[in-house]
């Protein structure tokens, strides 16, 4: 019977992220929309977007592979997966327990992959052009984002992100500055592969610059649907990820009960508004770096991650 | 040595060394000379802890001294002689910033390992402060090898001059006057620094020390 609840409150995660996930996307632009002194789409556009889409006829190009039309829903369904693994309004969760937070990067990581061959699969130089930016990109973000991940580990003592997320919100974490040059490293990776704004812009479609946009423009129709879709989970996710590890005080502790959760989920969405508002503003306050400074700035995230690795050290061998 | 007393110096000092870094990976003089100043209220705030956990009164009087000098007057000097001169913002750098920030890395992990090796009979407070100064050190001598522009080669001297500061705070018994006379001598070295800059935009017309170059003595 409790394995029926457990699986039941899974469901729900895995929807809840499904549901929310254009939302906080909608609601970053709208923030944008509005710091910018523009009226901006109501913050369901991107529900209608995806509709619109989704009802669409595929084009698809002559010279484009079988594994073209596959893609978009691989994309989709390794991003979903990752996205139902972080916890979002309650810990130990039926799933929560298959999966650690390696295997999260790796999700993401093959996802991004799949991205990749796709923009390169139809042969057009943009996809191409894309397609090598990503994966420039992701030579830094990804180590960057493992090295946080190992730091978080050594602290908690555990890549479950369940156990750690309890962790955190225990009163055992101490004052540790290798959780706060996670964080920025964490906020910086984030940036990077929801390709936000100091890294590329999201709002463009078509700039000489542009890395996820490039990969994606030969996509039409539910195809383009799905990618759109995976792109809002994957922000959905990082948010959720850095909420769940850094203000993890308002999630439901495993084994607790439907009323915790629920207030867990409340507060979850609360969170996640506060990420939105946040995002938006930072968007709005930056300028747009230029493609070569890219590297520098991730490796400024490799370099917070593996200074708090290093400080984390010290501090270990000392007590 | 309770938890939070380790814990609070070992935040303050971990901030030392990540503006370390923000100085390697900086490049525009101002903001360069703003990070500085950062260093030294940092810095400030690390010997005004280790004073109170040592219980040691003086030490109050050098945080007083860093805070003053190092993070207020020496940073106003230095926008000054930036403005005075006129020069381009943009430092250049010999090195690109990854591999600087990969040999600062290298440098950091160094003088950890150093440091606890050597210092291992000295209480933890102490052989913490010691490896973070090495490592504050040898990153203020990286960026003096790895930038030309003469001004910030002086921020690098300067942040070297912070690492041992803070060593000196970590080290029990070190007399104040010894701390005065190096403070001193600090300020001493920014003016004779400001006057050897203005020399120098003065004779080339430029504050890239590569000029200097063709004055090497043995070379051909």
């Amino acid at each position: 019977m409790s394995l029926l609840v457990d699986l039941a409150f899974q469901l729900v995660q895995m929807t809840v992220v499904l549901l929310i996930a254009p939302l906080l996307t909608g609601l970053v632009r709208k923030v944008k929309a509005r710091l910018t002194r523009r009226r901006g789409a109501s913050i369901f556009q991107p529900y209608i977007d995806l509709y619109r889409l989704a009802r669409k006829e595929a084009v698809v190009a002559d010279s484009a592979s079988p594994l073209f039309r596959v893609f978009p829903y691989v994309i989709f369904a390794v991003t979903w997966v990752a996205a139902a693994l972080v916890p979002t309004f309650a810990t130990g969760l039926l799933f929560s327990w298959s999966a650690d937070l390696i295997a999260i990067v790796a999700l993401l990581g093959a996802g991004r992959f799949f991205l990749a061959l796709a923009g390169m699969d139809v042969g057009t130089a943009f996809g191409g052009l894309g397609a090598s930016r990503e994966a420039m990109f992701a030579t830094l973000a990804e180590p960057a984002m493992l090295i946080t991940v190992f730091s978080l580990a050594l602290i908690a003592g555990s890549t479950q992100l369940s156990t750690v997320a309890a962790f955190m919100a225990s009163s055992a974490v101490g004052l540790r500055v290798t959780l706060a040059m996670g964080l920025v490293a964490l906020v910086m990776v984030a940036l990077a592969e929801n390709g936000r704004i100091p890294i590329d812009n999201p709002a463009t479609h078509l700039e000489l610059t542009m890395v996820h946009e490039a990969m994606v423009l030969e996509y039409s129709g539910r195809h383009l649907a799905l990618i759109e879709m995976a792109a809002m989970l994957k922000l959905a996710l990082y948010l959720s990820l850095i909420a769940c590890v850094f203000a993890p005080w308002t999630l439901a502790i495993s084994d607790t009960g439907v009323f915790d959760r629920f207030t867990g989920g409340s507060l979850y969405l609360i969170k996640m508004t506060i990420g939105c508002v946040a995002l938006g503003v930072f968007e709005t306050s930056i300028a747009k770096m230029r493609v070569f400074r890219v590297p520098d700035f991730l490796g400024a995230a490799l370099m917070l991650g593996f200074l708090g690795a290093l400080l984390l050290f010290v501090s270990r061998t000392l007590k | 040595m309770t938890g939070l007393s380790f814990d609070v110096s070992h935040l303050l000092a971990g901030a030392l060394v990540l503006l370390s870094f923000t100085l390697l990976y900086q490049t525009r003089l101002y903001a360069l000379i703003n990070v500085y100043s950062a260093q030294s209220v940092v810095l400030s705030a690390v010997v005004a802890w280790q004073a109170f956990v040592q219980d040691a009164p003086h030490l109050y009087a050098t945080a007083a001294i860093a805070f003053v000098f190092k993070a207020v007057a020496i940073p106003y000097a230095l926008h000054r002689i930036v403005a005075g001169l006129g020069i381009a913002r943009d430092v250049e750098n010999v090195v690109g910033i990854g591999p600087t920030m990969l040999a600062g890395l290298a440098l950091a992990a160094l003088s950890v390992v150093v440091m606890l090796r050597i210092a291992s009979e000295a209480d933890s407070l102490a052989r913490e402060d010691l490896a973070f100064a090495l490592s504050v050190v040898l990153l203020g001598m990286l960026m003096m090898v790895v930038r030309r522009n003469a001004v910030s080669m002086v921020v690098g001297f300067m942040s070297l001059e912070n690492g041992l500061i803070l060593a000196a705070a970590g080290a029990k018994g070190m007399p104040l006057i010894v701390e005065m006379s190096v403070a001193f001598s600090v300020l001493v070295a920014i003016t004779v620094i400001g006057v050897f800059l203005y020399g120098l935009n003065d004779q080339f017309n430029t504050v890239d020390a590569a000029a200097l170059d063709r004055f090497q003595g043995d070379r051909r």
